[in-house]
C-alpha cells in the first residue's frame, strides 16, 4: 500500500514506530498530485510555502498532526494566492491566516495546496470555477459534486489525507457522497468563520474531508472550538471526539423523515440507504418514520436567504481593495461606479452573477416583505421541524443526494436543476444543525452513494458514534479509486 | 413577470454592468427561479417569527485593549491600486 492511500491515523501509528517520516509522506502525496492531477484537476495551485513542521527551525505548537490537508480556496492562508476560484480575486494574497489556518498549522499539519471549487461557492458540481471543472476520481466524466468538489476529489484520489471544505447548503456532504468520502458539517458556529471568504453568513461552516470516520473526528479536534474574532462562534464546550468513535448503538432513537423518500430518489441509492438502516437495526438502533412537513420548502427557502445574504456579502468586491480592476470601455454613469460595473461585470462568472441579481432583487424596495422575510419565517418553520423531531430522536436519517454523480455538462443550462442536488442537505445549513456524509455502497456504475445523518446542534458526538458504528460494519470506505 | 428592464435594473443596483447578449439568458433564469420560490407563498406564516440566524446570539463584550493589527502598507498591499497610504481609486466628485 502506497502512504498516500492510508489515512491519517494509520500515518500517525506509522511515525509513532518511526516507520516512516512526515517528510516522506509529503513528498509521496505531491508525487500523487504530479501524477494524477491533470486528470483530476482537483487542485487550483499547489502550495508556495512548504510546510512549517517540516522546517529545520524550531516549530511552534505541538506539531503532533503532520498530516498533508488540501484547503478550499475560499480559506484565507497567509502569503498565499486564495481566489475562490473566481476571476474577481485573482492575485489576491491574504495577509492573514483563517483561524482553521493557524490552528492546523500549529497542529503541524501540511498544507499541500488549495481545491478548486464552484465559484465563491455557488454550485453543487465545482463546474463554475474560473480555472475549469475538476473530474469525479470515480468516473472522469463524472462531476465531483460541489462546491468542495476539488477537496473531495482530492481525498478520493489520493491527492491528500485530509481536506478542508466549507458547506452552505451540502457544499461539503454531497461532495463526500459523489465521491465516496466522509464528510462533516459542523453545527452552526462550532467552528470559527475567521479567515473564510463569506459566501451566506448565517449559514456557512467550514468542515473536514476524510477518508473514514475517525480522521474526521481528529480533524474537528484541531479545528472545533471558540475564537473570539469570529462573533458568532459558538462559546460552547468542544469534546475529544475521538472520543466517540465506538462501536454501539444499542438503543438509540433514528427518524426516518418520510419526506425524503419521494419521487426523484434514485432507486439505487434508495436501496444502499434502507440497507443501511438495516445495518443500524442490527447493531441495537431503533428506527421511526418521521415528518419534517416543510422539507419540500427547503430549496426555495434557501435560494433567497443564502443569495440576498451573497449579494451583500460579495459588494467588497468592487475593484477597490483587492482583486481584479477593470477599465470601463464607455462612459455610462461616473467614472467611479463606471469601473465598479466594469470590474464586476469582468470579475464575476455567469452563476455568480445569477445569484448576485437574485439576491438583490429579494432584498430590493417592494419585494423585501415577499421574499426576504418571507423566507426567514419559512426558515422558523423548517428549524422547528427538526426541534420537534429532535424530542423523540437522537438522530435522522437520510440519502446525502437524491442521485449518484451526474455527467459533466449534464446540468449546467438548468440552474434550477442544479439546485435541486441540494435537496437533502440544505435544511441542515437553514436549521444550523450538524450533518454528516459517509459512504454506503456502490451503483452498478460504480459510483459511490452517500449516506447522511444529521444530529441536534453541539451534538457531532451522536454522529460520529453512529457514523463509526456503521462504518466499522461495513467495508466501502476501504474501497479505493483505481486509475 | 420579470422583464429585461427588471434584470437590467437589478444589475444596476447590484453594479453589474450586462452586456445585451448576457441580459436574456438571465431574465428567463432569473424567471425560472423566482417562479419555483413562488411556492413560499402558499405557506401561512402569520404571526412567525423571522429567524435571521439559529443560535441564541447575544452581543459580545470585551476588554477595551489595543492589540496589534496589520500595518498599512500590508493592508493595502492586495489594492489594485494605492497612493501614499491610500486606496486610489477614479474621480469621485465632479
Amino acid at each position: 500500500m502506497k502512504l498516500n492511500e492510508l489515512t491519517a491515523h494509520e500515518l500517525l501509528d506509522l511515525y509513532k514506530s518511526k516507520t516512516t517520516t512526515p517528510q516522506t509522506v509529503y513528498e509521496e502525496v505531491c508525487k500523487a498530485v504530479n501524477q494524477l492531477d491533470s486528470k483530476v484537476q482537483a487542485y487550483l495551485r499547489l502550495a508556495k510555502n512548504k510546510p512549517q513542521s517540516l522546517s529545520p527551525s524550531s516549530p511552534t505548537g505541538d506539531q503532533k498532526f503532520p498530516i498533508p490537508i488540501a484547503i478550499k480556496d475560499n480559506i484565507c492562508i497567509k502569503n498565499e494566492e486564495v481566489t475562490c476560484a473566481s476571476c474577481i480575486l485573482k492575485g489576491f494574497h491574504p495577509p492573514y491566516d483563517a483561524t482553521v489556518i493557524e490552528r492546523i498549522k500549529k497542529a503541524g499539519g501540511m498544507i499541500v495546496g488549495q481545491a478548486n471549487m464552484d465559484e465563491f461557492a455557488f454550485g453543487s458540481s465545482t463546474e463554475n470555477s474560473s480555472s475549469g471543472a475538476t473530474r469525479n476520481p470515480w468516473n472522469l466524466n463524472c462531476v465531483p459534486g460541489g462546491s468542495s468538489g476539488g477537496s473531495a476529489a482530492a481525498v478520493a484520489a489520493h491527492e491528500t489525507i485530509w481536506a478542508l471544505g466549507s458547506d452552505t447548503g451540502g457544499s461539503i456532504r454531497q461532495p463526500a457522497a459523489f465521491c465516496g468520502v466522509v464528510g462533516l458539517k459542523p453545527t452552526y458556529g462550532r467552528v470559527s468563520r475567521y479567515g473564510l471568504i463569506a459566501f451566506a453568513s448565517s449559514l456557512d461552516q467550514i468542515g473536514p474531508l476524510t477518508k473514514d470516520v475517525t480522521d474526521n473526528a481528529l480533524l474537528l479536534n484541531i479545528i472545533a472550538g471558540y475564537d473570539e474574532r469570529d462573533s458568532t462562534c459558538a462559546d460552547v464546550a468542544v469534546a475529544d471526539y475521538t472520543k466517540s468513535l465506538v462501536k454501539d448503538v444499542q438503543g438509540f432513537k433514528i427518524g426516518i423523515p418520510k419526506e425524503y423518500f419521494i419521487a426523484g430518489l434514485d432507486r439505487e441509492v434508495k436501496s444502499a440507504v434502507e440497507e443501511a438502516i438495516a445495518v443500524l437495526k442490527k447493531l441495537g438502533a431503533e428506527f421511526k418514520e418521521v415528518s419534517l412537513p416543510h422539507t419540500e420548502y427547503a430549496v426555495a427557502t434557501y435560494y433567497i436567504l443564502a443569495t440576498a445574504e451573497a449579494s451583500s456579502n460579495l459588494a467588497r468586491f468592487d475593484g477597490v481593495q483587492f482583486g481584479l480592476r477593470s477599465t470601463p470601455a464607455a462612459v455610462r454613469r461616473s467614472p467611479i461606479v463606471d469601473m465598479y460595473e466594469a470590474t464586476r461585470d469582468a470579475g464575476f462568472g455567469q452563476e455568480a452573477k445569477r445569484r448576485i441579481m437574485l439576491g438583490t432583487y429579494s432584498l430590493s424596495s417592494g419585494y423585501y416583505d415577499a421574499y426576504y422575510l418571507r423566507g426567514q419565517q419559512v426558515r422558523t418553520l423548517i428549524k422547528r421541524d427538526f426541534d420537534e423531531a429532535f424530542k423523540e430522536f437522537d438522530a435522522i436519517i437520510t440519502p446525502t443526494a437524491p442521485t449518484t454523480a451526474f455527467k459533466l455538462g449534464e446540468k449546467t443550462d438548468d440552474p434550477l436543476a442544479m439546485y435541486l442536488s441540494d435537496i437533502y442537505t440544505i435544511s441542515a445549513n437553514l436549521a444550523g444543525i450538524p450533518a454528516i456524509s459517509l459512504p454506503c455502497g456502490f451503483s452498478q456504475n460504480g459510483l459511490p452513494i452517500g449516506l447522511q445523518i444529521l444530529g441536534k446542534p453541539f451534538d457531532e458526538q451522536m454522529l460520529f458514534r453512529m457514523a463509526y458504528s456503521y462504518e466499522q460494519s461495513t467495508s466501502w470506505h476501504k474501497r479505493k479509486v483505481a486509475f | 413577470m420579470l422583464s429585461k428592464d427588471d434584470v437590467r435594473y437589478i444589475g444596476s443596483l447590484a453594479r453589474i454592468h450586462l452586456e445585451e447578449n448576457e441580459l436574456d439568458d438571465l431574465t428567463r433564469n432569473l424567471a425560472d427561479i423566482l417562479h419555483y420560490i413562488e411556492k413560499l407563498k402558499t405557506l401561512d406564516v402569520k404571526d412567525i417569527q423571522p429567524t435571521s440566524h439559529v443560535l441564541p446570539i447575544k452581543n459580545v463584550y470585551r476588554e477595551d485593549k489595543v492589540l496589534p493589527s496589520l500595518p498599512q502598507e500590508q493592508a493595502l498591499a492586495t489594492a489594485p491600486n494605492q497612493h501614499k497610504g491610500f486606496f486610489k481609486v477614479p474621480q469621485v466628485i465632479e
